[in-house]
């Protein structure tokens, strides 16, 4: 569709490690409009990073990438790297899990900051250091002036995060990846970043991709949802659908594992036996076979297809997908 | 009659306890002054934000950091007092799994001698036996004794780490585990599996845990009474299910409110936290909690409120709980 900010077609990245070829992520269709979120969901490698650095084009060397990733009408995968810099510094930003990632540790916050907004927005110094203050009040940082000052290393783990966030956000982007944004973050600190990414997302009519392991975190903040098992999609809707109605067993799984308030202490949790298949070896079949309660027939002898249930946004690749009834976690 | 009065003794109780670093010329008021007990066979919870004092709290019960002031009482016995020896032959009663799990493991040493380490610091000689003990418990944390024992720690998952160190902390039958973040590390289906184990591990082997964690929902999973930490000091403690379904302290409330939820129809509350806890050098006066708190008043900055009882054993330190 035209309308389209991002679309990836047919992505897959391939890795030469010492066991062989790996298929971090294989052959992925994702799109999102402007100002709209997508949620990406799976356990720790799944290529959910993967995925992420192949649409920044920000893989490791040795990493091959094939397919389309189509952005604001330009091919990301054949653009020249001059370009490809300009692009990812004032529309596509990225936070990471860890803020340590995006920070320079000698740096002060005030000159990381103030660079970016120089080189990007082309304003002069009093104005980079005006934008500077505003965004990191923007982003909850109390007595934002004397911040500037400071280096990474004398801030708590929510701060950093704020500060990366704010370094993502200072040249206004039109897409923001945020990989794991608040996974080694506390939960009350976790509650305030994400509301913080849907509030500028809101303000700004940015769209963003959120990754996670957990469905709960995705689940009030997302428009759409992708879950990834081995490389793969195995399961895409509207978020509002897919806590309706899941199809994919893995989607299932990922839900019911997760401790839920409710429920009283002591009650053996509904946890998913097993890991997921070496990527180095993939299986024939559905990769979630061997860990599937549902797996018959087919599943250990060919792979299924991702496609639409009976409504057309609702994608899945599973041969017996589960028609539960209603409501979630049951 | 006699031996039941005994059993009703708690395992572990700490009284009073204050731990302190020394950080240049400046004092972390990590734990100011807690107090608690856990009965035998019982699961206590411990929650609280990055810095509340958690893993301090739980090392200086185990003695691996030294109180500044307070008491230990293990079985009866006061730890804090314990030296050399007396201290060794406790230590074979009380063990640590920590947060990360791959981290925790020597990277140069095989499983097999890993697991085996606690025997050889306790003194068993014997090898044969100490090979026995570590295919039991290897094999009880479902993992195959035979395939691991020789291998390497990076060879393993962070799921299959914490296995490994859980079977480490199990190797000498100990009576009271201290358990720090033990699954924060881990993905979402590989901390079901690892809660399960330990609750199937402490029925197994009759454990008392503490079980430190900062997710509500997992504490709850795995807890009898749950306590709530914020900056050095017991919020508030209860019985699980009671203090989730009417928390007293507005901390534990704020907790409550920031869990994400995994159902689209229940919006966010919107920022429920304001800010970040203030820094253990210079905590606030009276209420640690109260340059946060919704509820602070007067009395909260010039009084400090002491546990007292809201519900039928549960405490909360608040001069105005929530009804
Ligand atoms: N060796 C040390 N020297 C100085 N300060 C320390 C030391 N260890 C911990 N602290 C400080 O003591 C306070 C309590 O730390 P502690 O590690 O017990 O917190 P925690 O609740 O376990 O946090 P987390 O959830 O991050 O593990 C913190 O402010 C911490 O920075
Ligand atoms: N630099 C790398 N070299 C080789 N393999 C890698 C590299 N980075 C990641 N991988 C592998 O690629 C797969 C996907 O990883 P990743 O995208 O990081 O997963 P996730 O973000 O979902 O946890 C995993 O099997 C991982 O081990
Ligand atoms: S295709 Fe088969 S094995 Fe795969 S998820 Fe569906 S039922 Fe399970
Ligand atoms: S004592 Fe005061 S500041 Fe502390 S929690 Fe209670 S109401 Fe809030
Ligand atoms: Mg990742
Ligand atoms: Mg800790």
């Amino acid at each position: 569709m035209s309308t389209q900010l991002l679309t990836i077609e047919d992505v897959a990245v391939e890795l030469p490690t010492p066991r062989g070829n790996l298929r971090a992520v294989d052959h992925v269709d994702l799109s999102l409009g402007a100002g709209r979120t997508l949620g990406i969901v799976g356990e720790s490698g799944c290529g959910k990073t993967m995925l992420s650095r192949a649409i920044l084009q920000l893989l490791p060397k040795k990493a091959k990438l094939s397919g389309r990733v189509m952005f604001d009408g330009q091919d990301l995968v054949r653009l020249a790297p001059a370009s490809l810099r300009r692009l990812r510094a004032r529309d596509l930003a990225v936070v990471f899990q860890d803020p340590m990632t995006s920070l320079n540790p000698v740096l002060t916050i005030g000159t990381q900051l103030m660079e970016t907004i120089q080189e990007h927005l082309e304003l002069d110094a009093p104005a980079a250091r005006k934008r500077s203050i505003e965004l990191l009040a923007a982003v909850g940082i109390p007595a934002p002036e004397q911040r500037l000052a400071q280096y990474p290393h004398q801030c708590s783990g929510g701060m950093r995060q704020r500060i990366a966030i704010a370094i993502a956000l200072s040249c206004e982007p039109k897409l923001l990846i945020a990989d794991e944004p608040t996974t080694a973050l506390d939960v009350t600190i976790q509650a305030q970043i994400l509301d913080l990414l849907a509030r500028e997302q809101r303000r700004r009519h940015m769209a963003m991709i959120i990754i996670t392991h957990d469905l709960g975190v995705v689940a009030g903040r997302a428009d759409e949802v992708a879950v990834m098992y081995a490389g793969r999609v195995v399961e895409r809707a509207p978020t509002q659908a897919l806590f309706k109605r899941m199809h994919m067993p893995y989607t299932e799984a990922l839900l019911a594992a997760i401790p839920k308030l409710e429920t009283a202490p002591h009650t053996p949790l509904p946890a998913i036996s097993g890991r997921p298949p070496d990527p180095t070896r993939p299986l024939r079949g559905c990769s979630f076979a061997p860990r599937c309660r549902y797996a018959a027939g087919a599943c250990r002898e060919a792979k299924p297809e991702l496609k639409s249930a009976e409504m057309p946004d609702h994608l899945y690749a599973c041969f017996h997908p589960i028609q539960m009834a209603e409501g979630i976690g049951a | 009659m006699m031996q039941l009065v005994v059993r009703d003794e708690p395992l572990l109780h700490v009284d009073n306890l204050v731990v302190e670093y020394g950080l240049g010329n400046k004092t972390v008021h990590a734990v100011s002054g807690v107090s608690l007990h856990v009965a035998r066979g019982e699961t206590l919870g411990l929650v609280g934000e990055s810095g509340c004092g958690k893993s301090t709290l739980g090392r200086a019960v185990l003695q691996l950091r030294r109180a500044k002031s307070g008491r230990v009482l293990f079985d009866g016995e006061d730890l804090t007092a314990m030296g050399g020896e007396a201290l060794r032959r406790m230590r074979r009663r009380v063990q640590l799994i920590f947060q990360d799990p791959i981290a925790s493991l020597n990277p140069r040493r095989r499983i097999g001698d890993i697991v085996a380490e606690p025997l050889i610091i306790a003194g068993v000689k014997d090898g044969t036996e100490r090979k026995r003990r570590v295919h039991e418990v290897l094999a009880a944390v479902g993992l195959d004794p035979d395939l691991v024992a020789g291998r390497l720690p990076h060879e393993f998952s962070g799921g299959q780490c914490q296995r490994i160190s859980i079977a480490r902390s199990l190797v000498l039958n100990p009576e009271f585990i201290v358990c720090d973040e033990p699954v924060s590390a881990l993905d979402v289906s590989i901390r079901a599996q690892i809660l399960n184990l330990l609750e199937e591990m402490k029925a197994r082997f009759g454990l008392t845990l503490l079980f430190i964690a900062h997710d509500l929902a997992v504490v709850k999973a795995v807890s009898d009474r749950v306590a709530v930490m914020y900056l050095g000091r017991l919020c508030e403690v209860g019985p699980s299910e009671q203090l989730f379904a009417k928390p007293a302290h507005p901390y534990t409330g704020l907790l409550l409110q920031a869990i994400p939820v995994p159902d689209p129809d229940v919006r966010p509350a919107e920022s429920v936290a304001t800010g970040e806890p203030p820094s253990p050098i210079a905590p606030p006066s009276g209420c640690r909690f109260r340059t946060r708190c919704p509820r602070a008043d007067q009395r909260c900055s010039a009084e400090m409120p002491e546990l007292r009882e809201v519900a039928i054993g549960q405490f909360a330190a608040c001069h105005h709980p929530l009804a």
